[in-house]
C-alpha cells in the first residue's frame, strides 16, 4: 500500500538532500511535489491543501537542527504532520462495563463489513471474550448466509432470522439473546448503504437508538478516492461514528483515504484489514504508516512480525553459528523457511527501508522453492562444506533438484556472499534481520 | 421513468457538485489563470486523475493563449469536446459470433460484480435472450446463494458446484451446458480478488484458458467491474487485470452516490479500455449502456 507515494517523496527529498541550504523556494518546490503525490494518492483535495499549508508554516523560517540536513528537516516536519493527521496514538475498541458491548458496523456497499465483522469476532474470541454476530443486513441477497458461514468458520454463534424484515427489531432481539447466552460482545453487521440514501440512513439511526452501541465502526475501503470525505462526513454527522476500520489494505492502493477520513471525522482508525483470511486484521499504527509514506520503511512492523516467527532461542543459536562461522546450507534453508512463513514476500520487502526502490528485483516465490530444492539435493557433507561442490557434484545436484547447473551455481554464489556478509556482523551485537535476505 | 431520465436522475448528484462548481466558474467574464487552476481542482476532486486532468487543462490553456477562446461559454464547449474525445465513441456490449456469447466478469472485492451480473442477466432475458450464469465465485461465503437469487429474479439458468470447488470447472460446465441447450449468453461470476495477488490472478488466467478451450471463440467479453467510489487505484486494477486476462470493457458501478466516477477518463486515456455499462441504482433496471456524449452532456447540462 502506499509504495508509489513513498517512491515519489523519496525522489523529491533526494533532490533536497543533495543541497546544502534549504531556501524558501526549495520548500515550495518540494511541497508542490508533495501536494501532487498526495493528490495522486487519493488524499482529498482540501485535506491536502490544509496539510501543505501547515507544513509550509512550520518549515519556512524554521531553524535547521545541526544534526539534520535541510532535507531531513523537511521530511521530519512532513512526517510529524502526517502522524498528527493520522491520529497520534493507536486506539482500541472500548468495551462496555455492562455487557454486552454492542459494536455496530456501518458503511457503503462492498466496503467489507461482513468480512470485517467476522474478523472482529475472531479478534475478541482470541482476547477471551464471547462474541456473537448479528446478521442485520436484510438487504443484500444471501448476506445472512455469508455471515452464518463465516460464523461457523470461527466457531462463533450468529443471531439471524431469515424472515426478518425489520433490522431494528432484529437487533433489539439480539441483545436479549446475548444476555441469555452470556455473550459479552455483540457485533451488528448492518446492510451497506449510500450515505445520501435518506430512508436507509434513517433506518440506521433507528438501529443505533434501539441498541445504544458502545462503538459505531465505520468500515471504509482503502481504495476510496476523493469522495471518501463526503461519505465519512455523512456517516459521522448522521450516525456518529467512534472509530474506523480500513479494509483491503493488502492491495496496492496508495491509501490516501486513510488521511482524508481521519482528517474529516477526527475519529481514530482502529484496525486495518490486510487479507481475505479471517485472522487478517491488524491494529493501525499511525507512526508506521506515516513513516512508510515517507520512505523510511516500516521497520517497526517488520521487527514485530519477525519476532513472532523467530523465537529467541533460535535467534541465539543462529547468532552463535554466525559468530562461529558455521553457517551451513541447512541454516540457509531454515532461514528461508522462516522468512517465507512471515507472510507473502512482497509484504515483508515493502517494510524494509529502500526495498521498494528495488522493483527490478522482483522476488519470485518460486525462486525460494528452487533454492530449497537445490539444497535438498545436496549431501550432508556438501551442505556443511561448499568447497566440495565441484563440477560433477553440481551437475548431480542440478539433476536431482530438477534445476540447471546455472541455478545451482547461483544458489552457491548467493550462499557464499551471504556467509561473507554475515561474517561482517561478527562483533556487532544482535542480528540484523533484513541482511539475511538472499540478495 | 424512461432510461434517459433514469440516467439523469442517477447522475443528478454527480452533476450537482461538479456542475455547480464548473458553472460558477463559467459565469465569470474573463478567463484567467485562476479560472483554469480552479478547473483543475474540480477535475481532481472528481477522481479524473492528475494526468488526465493535466491533459485537459493544458489543452484549455493553449486554446486560451492562442486566443481561440476568450469567454466562458466557449471554454465550456471546448472542455466538453475535450472530455468527450478522451472517452471516445460509445461502445456498448454487442453480441456477436457463435453461441454462446460468453461474458467473463472480474474485479476486486466488493465492487458489485454479482449485482451487476444480476442486472445484466435481467436485461438480456427481457430482450428475449436465454442466459446462463456460472457461479465461479466459489470462494466467498454464500456467493453462490447470492447469484442464485439473482438468477431467479432475472429468469436465468445457473450452473453451480460446491463452495470451494474449481472456478474454471464451473465455467467449463456452464459453457458445455450452454452449447448443449443452445443458450445465447453465458455470464461467468468470479470471486473478487485484489489485482496484486498473483496466485488469484493465475486462477483467473486458468478460467480464461478453460473458457477458450470449451469454445474456440470465447470469451467475447471480459468485463472489469469498477466501483465509482474508487480513486486512482482503479487504473491499477484495470492495468493488472488487463495484463492478466485482457479486459475488453468496464462496468462502472455505484454512480448513484456522490462519487463522480472521473476515473473513467483515466482508464480510457491510459489503457484505451471503453466503459460499457454504468450502475446508477440498486434496482434490477438500474444498469445502463455508457454513452460518453450523454455522460459528459449530463455533467454539463
Amino acid at each position: 500500500m502506499f509504495e508509489s507515494l513513498t517512491e515519489k517523496l523519496e525522489s523529491i527529498f533526494k533532490k533536497l538532500r543533495g543541497r546544502g541550504l534549504l531556501k524558501e523556494e526549495d520548500v515550495d518546490a518540494a511541497l508542490k511535489e508533495v501536494r501532487l503525490a498526495l493528490l495522486e494518492a487519493d488524499v482529498n483535495f482540501r485535506v491536502v491543501k490544509d496539510f501543505i499549508q501547515k507544513v509550509k508554516e512550520k518549515a519556512v523560517g524554521k531553524e535547521v537542527l545541526e544534526s539534520l540536513t535541510p532535507g531531513q528537516q523537511v521530511i521530519k516536519i512532513v512526517n510529524d504532520e502526517l502522524c498528527d493527521l493520522l491520529g497520534g496514538k493507536n486506539s482500541r475498541i472500548q468495551l462496555s462495563p455492562n455487557p454486552p458491548t454492542v459494536i455496530m458496523m456501518v458503511g457503503l456497499h462492498g466496503s467489507g463489513k461482513t468480512t470485517t465483522s467476522a474478523k472482529l469476532a475472531k479478534f475478541f474470541k482470541k482476547e477471551g471474550r464471547r462474541p456473537m454476530l448479528v446478521a442485520a443486513d436484510l438487504q443484500r441477497p444471501a448476506a445472512i448466509e455469508q455471515l452464518i458461514t463465516l460464523g461457523s468458520q470461527i466457531d462463533t454463534p450468529v443471531f439471524y432470522s431469515k424472515d426478518a424484515k425489520d433490522p431494528v427489531a432484529l437487533c433489539r432481539e439480539s441483545i436479549k439473546k446475548s444476555k441469555l447466552d452470556a455473550r459479552d460482545v455483540l457485533i451488528l453487521d448492518t446492510a451497506g448503504r449510500l450515505h445520501i440514501d435518506e430512508s436507509l440512513m434513517a433506518e440506521l439511526k433507528h438501529v443505533r437508538d434501539a441498541v445504544s452501541p458502545k462503538e459505531v465502526i465505520f468500515v471504509a475501503d482503502a481504495m476510496t478516492g476523493q469522495d471518501a470525505v463526503n461519505i465519512a462526513k455523512n456517516f459521522n454527522e448522521q450516525i456518529g461514528i467512534d472509530g474506523i476500520i480500513l479494509t483491503k489494505m493488502d492491495g496496492d492502493a496508495r491509501g490516501g483515504a486513510a488521511i482524508s477520513i481521519r482528517a474529516i471525522t477526527g475519529k481514530p482508525i482502529k484496525f486495518i484489514g490486510v487479507g481475505e483470511k479471517i485472522d487478517m486484521l491488524e491494529p493501525f499504527y499511525p507512526e508506521r504508516i506515516a513513516s512508510r509514506i515517507l520512505g523510511m520503511g516500516d521497520v517497526l512492523s517488520l521487527i514485530e512480525q519477525a519476532q513472532k516467527t523467530f523465537e529467541q532461542k533460535e535467534a541465539e543459536k543462529l547468532q552463535e553459528k554466525i559468530l562461529g562461522e558455521t553457517f551451513t546450507f541447512d541454516d540457509l534453508k531454515e532461514q528461508l523457511k522462516k522468512i517465507r512463513s512471515m507472510g507473502p514476500l512482497e509484504n515483508i520487502l515493502n517494510m524494509i527501508p529502500g526495498m521498494n526502490k528495488m522493483r527490478g528485483l522482483t522476488v519470485d516465490e518460486k525462486e525460494f522453492v528452487k533454492i530449497e530444492a537445490v539444497i535438498n539435493s545436496m549431501t550432508f557433507a556438501e551442505r556443511r562444506n561448499h568447497n566440495l561442490l565441484n563440477g560433477s557434484r553440481r551437475k548431480r545436484i542440478a539433476m536431482g533438484s530438477g534445476t540447471t547447473v546455472a541455478d545451482v551455481n547461483r544458489v552457491v554464489k548467493q550462499y557464499v556472499e551471504l556467509k561473507k556478509m554475515l561474517k561482517m556482523f561478527k562483533g556487532k551485537k544482535g542480528i540484523k534481520l533484513p541482511k539475511i535476505m538472499p540478495f | 421513468m424512461g432510461l434517459f431520465e433514469r440516467l439523469k436522475d442517477g447522475l443528478a448528484k454527480t452533476r450537482k457538485g461538479f456542475v455547480e462548481k464548473v458553472e460558477s466558474i463559467f459565469t465569470r467574464e474573463k478567463i484567467d489563470e485562476d479560472t483554469i487552476e480552479e478547473l483543475e481542482e474540480i477535475l481532481i476532486t472528481s477522481d479524473v486523475g492528475i494526468h488526465a486532468t493535466q491533459e485537459i487543462v493544458n489543452f484549455l490553456r493553449e486554446r486560451v493563449k492562442k486566443g481561440g477562446i476568450g469567454d466562458s461559454a466557449s471554454v465550456k464547449e471546448s472542455l466538453k469536446k475535450e472530455m468527450i474525445s478522451i472517452l471516445g465513441s460509445s461502445s456498448p456490449i454487442v453480441l456477436f459470433g457463435e453461441k454462446p456469447f460468453v461474458i467473463l466478469t472480474v474485479g476486486v472485492n466488493g465492487v458489485g460484480k454479482t449485482t451487476t451480473i444480476g442486472k445484466l442477466a435481467s436485461r438480456f432475458t427481457s430482450q428475449g435472450h436465454s442466459v446462463l450464469l456460472a457461479a465461479s465465485d466459489t470462494f466467498r461465503a454464500a456467493a453462490i446463494e447470492q447469484l442464485e437469487i439473482w438468477a431467479k429474479r432475472a429468469g436465468a439458468g445457473i450452473v453451480k458446484h460446491q463452495s470451494g470447488s474449481d472456478p474454471a470447472a464451473v465455467a467449463y460446465d456452464a459453457i458445455e451446458s450452454a452449447k448443449h441447450k443452445k443458450t445465447d449468453i453465458v455470464i461467468i461470476d468470479t470471486a473478487g480478488r485484489l489485482h496484486t495477488k498473483s496466485p488469484l490472478m493465475e486462477e483467473l488466467k486458468k478460467v480464461r484458458r478453460v473458457v477458450e478451450k470449451a469454445t474456440s471463440h470465447a470469451p467475447q467479453e471480459v468485463l472489469l467491474v469498477v466501483d465509482a467510489t474508487t480513486g486512482q487505484n482503479a487504473l491499477r486494477q484495470a492495468q493488472m487485470f488487463n495484463e492478466a486476462i485482457g479486459v475488453t470493457g468496464v462496468a462502472l458501478t455505484k454512480l448513484d452516490g456522490t462519487a463522480k466516477g472521473g476515473i473513467v477518463f483515466a482508464i480510457k486515456k491510459e489503457l484505451g479500455i471503453p466503459v460499457r455499462l454504468i450502475g446508477v441504482g440498486e434496482g434490477i433496471d438500474d444498469l445502463r449502456d455508457f454513452d460518453p456524449e450523454e455522460f459528459v452532456e449530463a455533467l454539463f447540462d
